[in-house]
């Protein structure tokens, strides 16, 4: 799966640092460092840092959509 | 009705149940000024302008009620509470950068992702077996019943309070929230129970701190206390009585309202709660509506350091403000069909947890209570019923929340 | 409102995936076609400077997700490489054309190569796109000698820190007094000089790299202007970008090295100077009106840019009875030596610069740049949490210094922001700026 998060937006909340530990990391004092390709697995954790991100930063892509649409 | 008696409108506990078509009044004018001198902010743009404001400062408590005499000596005197717990003992949430940021530095240093998320197991068994005391009933008092005794559970547990100690914790937490209301002061008697309180869990906590000193555990408790070194000094011992009496109060008296105020919703809407029981994958979704649509905190004051101008008007400085959270979630500015419950909205930015620099340390933990408790619920009980709605609410305007909530059932599952 | 040619997006990035997916959002049921040079799907390119340099991300791993179904013809892998606009077509580098009913460009740029002497050595690489960052990256990998890089931009920066956190020996050479002084002033980049001084990188200011030398077609050697030669292993190029405008040269649009020009509602202008109703730009690649900047003519290479141009195109694409204007607060951001740098507005042309929050001692601060006694940027170094509050400021044009009497607000000095002087701007195609460093 794939997700973008928008930085100009990210203000180092680091919620999604509690939501998804293994794909979303703050370093420094607001650095975030994430994992744009996390495994299918991971949708649940991350569609849970998606909704608790109190800026709305984090874009992830539909289940499914990249493959149906595929070039 | 004009405009500048809405908020004691607010804090009358007569609209405690429903103080949204006030909200909806007070937003016509987003930066309203009271009789008292305070500027109520009530809608979603005006309130996160503000909260990414500088010149609003957390260093001061909302006004008493009694004017200020211009003489501080005498000012503290007639309010001897604001003054004992904002100044003597201000935790983080009651100090401004960079202060602010040294404790809230102290407390994320113990808060790690790690030790937050392993309470997962922790919490899922504390729900279950809360549950399970109810078995054989056909009536469920969720606040005394659930919503109560898990976030004390938790907290203790987190910041390393012995089991046998909880008891105390609870009362002393209860009357400490209370003098944190915007009315809290008035009342003398209220005011000396306040003091005593926070006297008796100051040298409790004083103990508390000796004895993790001599035998750390692996809690926040024994975590703060540690002694410095020279990359990390140590935290002063007013400071880490102040934050661990802070994280103690702030621990029992949101999740509380925050998982009350959601089972209250649920079954309201019962094809939410039919959802959600199908499908626990719903709960962060249901979770961040819920602070949008019911936040456990309705509003928290601060001060402004300067002249702000915002959404057309101009808060003069050294003014009282009030950020009307729960009115900015129900902006339809901001949010279609506000007054909807619906978590597959596309896009639930709320002021639930607040915003901005201040915003909830607690935040990652309410979600983890709030998530298990409404799906165990959702799943357990079976036929829920409310008693009576509107239940009735405990006094507080800000952190607002049912004083119970009795649930009919057929049994548990 | 769509013939049978439809919708056709030449620039399969990020612009043009935000645009065509602001298509579908927006109504648009017609044909879609996405026209790219590369081969890959539309990715995202801030990591590539950063973790895909220092190996913690795959090159690959960097693709963008697509939030609705695009139902799209994907052209990729085939440049784009001219305009009709007479037959309505874009032609391709396959021999083939494209024809469209409207048209969004979003071919945004491409690195600068190494100009100067030793432009065809190996062992000289640019970052810009996902192959460029991956062929960097493997050569960091095994590389052993010095990393020389060129430039102290945002790029050159990047790149210096990772290969520091790499472990290896960094030059950086660049003609300003301090890095980033064309994006920040010499006064804010003296902070950061001294960080990465600190992360043991060997800065050469106020130099130019005059040749790069080679042995076995593989570069070794450099010397720059000041006399010095330092021997290297690697070299990136970081000179910045010029925009993909190479494909529009006969197409009678207003386009160079420096952008396509656009009207105010993201309309692609013609040589007479009329908006052309069917052609509009998004992205590092569109030059515009910014009403915010009083409607100086603004190209931002900024990935919040691509995302809210593309969409305020499409919006005016499917809309052509109501088009509005683009008014757009630049912003940007950047991770360096452990320093989270944020930026909004554009802070060329600023005659003042103010610390008004933390200070530089703490390594925390956000300055405000000033011009004509108005707050016209923003700059964060790990103080983030303030930056909304100056950013309305900047956008309402307050005055400067704008937020006074703060919290964590030191006493407000105002300095001179240290700009050096700007660069020849390049109107004609074909012609480059004065080269910085060679």
């Amino acid at each position: 799966m794939r997700v973008v998060v928008d930085l100009n937006r990210c203000q180092g909340y680091a919620q999604c640092c509690y939501a998804a530990p293994a794909h979303f990391e703050l370093r420094g004092h607001e650095i975030l460092f994430y994992d744009p390709a996390p495994p299918e697995t991971a949708r649940a954790r991350i569609e849970r840092a998606e909704q608790a991100c109190p800026v709305r930063a984090i874009s992830v892509e539909p289940a499914g959509l990249a493959e149906e649409d595929a070039p | 009705m004009p405009e500048d008696t809405l908020f004691a409108e607010v804090l009358d506990p007569r609209n405690r149940a429903d103080p949204y078509p006030i909200y909806a009044r007070l937003r016509r004018t987003p930066v309203a000024r009271q009789r008292d001198g305070a500027y109520v902010v009530s809608t979603h743009a005006a309130i996160r302008s503000l909260l990414f404001d500088p010149r609003l400062s957390s260093e001061d408590l909302p006004p008493s009620r009694r004017p200020p005499t211009g003489n501080p000596l005498k000012d503290w005197l007639l309010n001897p509470i604001k003054n004992r717990i904002a100044n003597a003992h201000r935790p983080l949430i009651f100090r401004d950068p960079p202060d602010h940021d040294t404790l809230r530095g102290f407390v994320m240093s113990e808060f790690t992702i790690a030790r937050v998320n392993d309470l997962h197991g922790r919490v899922a068994a504390l729900v279950d077996g809360l549950i399970e005391t109810c078995r054989g009933r056909d009536t469920v008092c969720l606040v005394d019943d659930l919503s109560y005794p898990l976030p004390v559970a938790v907290i203790c547990d987190l910041l390393g309070v012995p089991e046998q100690d909880e008891p105390q914790f609870h009362a002393w937490a209860t009357r400490l929230a209370t003098a944190l209301e915007p009315d809290a002061r008035r009342d003398e008697e209220a005011r000396r129970a306040t003091v005593e309180t926070f006297d008796a869990i100051a040298d409790y906590m004083r103990a508390l701190i000796r004895q993790k000193r001599r035998q750390p555990a692996d809690d926040m408790l024994s975590g703060l206390a540690r002694r410095g070194t020279r990359d990390r000094p140590a935290m002063g011992d007013v400071d880490l009585i102040a934050t661990a009496v802070l994280l103690l109060v702030a621990g029992h008296e949101t999740t509380v309202n925050l998982i009350t105020n959601g089972m209250l919703t649920l079954l309201r809407h019962p094809d939410e709660l039919a959802r959600l029981k199908a499908d626990p994958e719903r709960a962060p979704r249901v979770i961040e509506e819920l602070l949008r649509y019911e936040p456990p905190v309705h509003f928290r004051s601060r001060k402004t350091l300067g002249d702000i101008a915002v959404a057309g008007a101009t808060i003069p400085k050294g003014a009282p403000v009030i950020l009307l959270f729960a009115a900015g979630n129900r902006d339809p500015e901001r949010f279609s069909e506000p007054d909807r419950f619906d978590p597959d909205r596309a896009d639930i930015q709320h002021f639930g947890f607040g915003g901005g620099l201040h915003y909830c340390v607690g935040a990652p933990l309410a979600r983890i209570e709030a998530e298990i408790a409404l799906v165990a619920l959702c799943r357990r009980l079976r036929d829920p019923k409310l008693l009576a709605d509107p239940p009735p609410y405990r006094p507080g305007a800000s952190l607002r929340g049912p004083e119970n909530l009795g649930i009919r059932i057929a049994g548990i599952l | 409102m769509s013939g049978q040619a439809g919708i056709v997006v030449v620039g399969a990035s990020l612009a043009g995936l935000r645009g065509a997916e602001a298509l579908r959002l927006g109504g648009y049921e017609g044909p879609l076609t996405l026209v790219g040079d590369e081969p890959h799907r539309p990715y995202d390119r801030p990591p590539l400077s950063k973790h895909v340099l220092a190996g913690e991300l795959a090159a690959d791993a960097t693709a963008l997700p697509q939030r609705v179904p695009l139902r799209a013809c994907w052209r990729l892998g085939s440049a784009a490489t001219g305009l009709d606009r007479r037959a309505k077509t874009v032609r391709l580098a396959d021999g083939s054309s494209v024809a469209y009913d409207k048209l969004l460009v979003a071919t945004g740029a491409r690195a600068r190569k190494w100009p100067g002497e030793g432009a065809g050595l190996g062992g000289v690489f640019t970052i810009r796109g996902r192959d460029e960052a991956a062929a960097l990256r493997a050569a960091l990998a095994r590389a052993s000698g010095r990393v020389l890089i060129v430039g102290g931009g945002l790029i050159g920066c990047e790149a210096a820190s990772c290969c520091r956190a790499l472990g290896l020996p960094v030059t950086l050479v660049d003609p300003n007094a301090t890095p980033l002084a064309r994006a920040l002033g010499t006064f804010v980049g003296g902070t950061l000089a001294a960080r990465m001084r600190a992360a043991g990188v060997d800065l050469r200011p106020g130099t130019q790299v005059r040749a790069l030398e080679g042995e076995d077609g593989q570069v070794c050697r450099a010397r720059l202007a000041d006399g010095a030669t330092i021997a290297v292993g690697l070299v990136i190029a970081a000179l910045g970008a010029v925009r993909d405008t190479d494909w529009l040269a006969m197409s009678g649009l207003k386009a160079d090295i420096g952008g396509l020009t656009c009207d105010g509602a993201c309309r692609a202008i013609t040589r007479t100077g009329e908006p052309d109703p069917d052609i509009f730009a998004a992205g590092d690649v569109a030059r515009w009106p910014n009403p915010l900047y009083g409607g100086r003519l603004v190209a931002v290479e900024h990935w919040g840019n691509a995302v809210e141009q593309a969409a305020h195109a499409a919006r005016n694409m499917l809309n052509p009875d109501d088009p509005l204007p683009y008014a757009h607060l630049p912003a940007f951001w950047s991770s360096q030596f452990g320093l989270n740098i944020k930026m909004v507005g554009l802070a060329d042309g600023a005659d003042s610069v103010a610390i008004v929050q933390g200070s530089r001692a703490a390594g925390r601060f956000l300055a405000v740049y000033g011009r004509d006694g108005r707050s016209i940027a923003a700059l964060s170094f790990d103080e983030a949490r303030w930056l909304p509050a100056y950013a309305e400021r900047i956008a309402v044009g307050a005055a400067f210094p704008p937020i006074r009497g703060a919290t964590d607000q030191p006493a407000v000095e105002t300095r001179a922001p240290g700009f050096p002087p700007p660069r020849p701007i390049p109107t004609d195609r074909g012609r480059m700026p004065e080269a910085a460093h060679a």
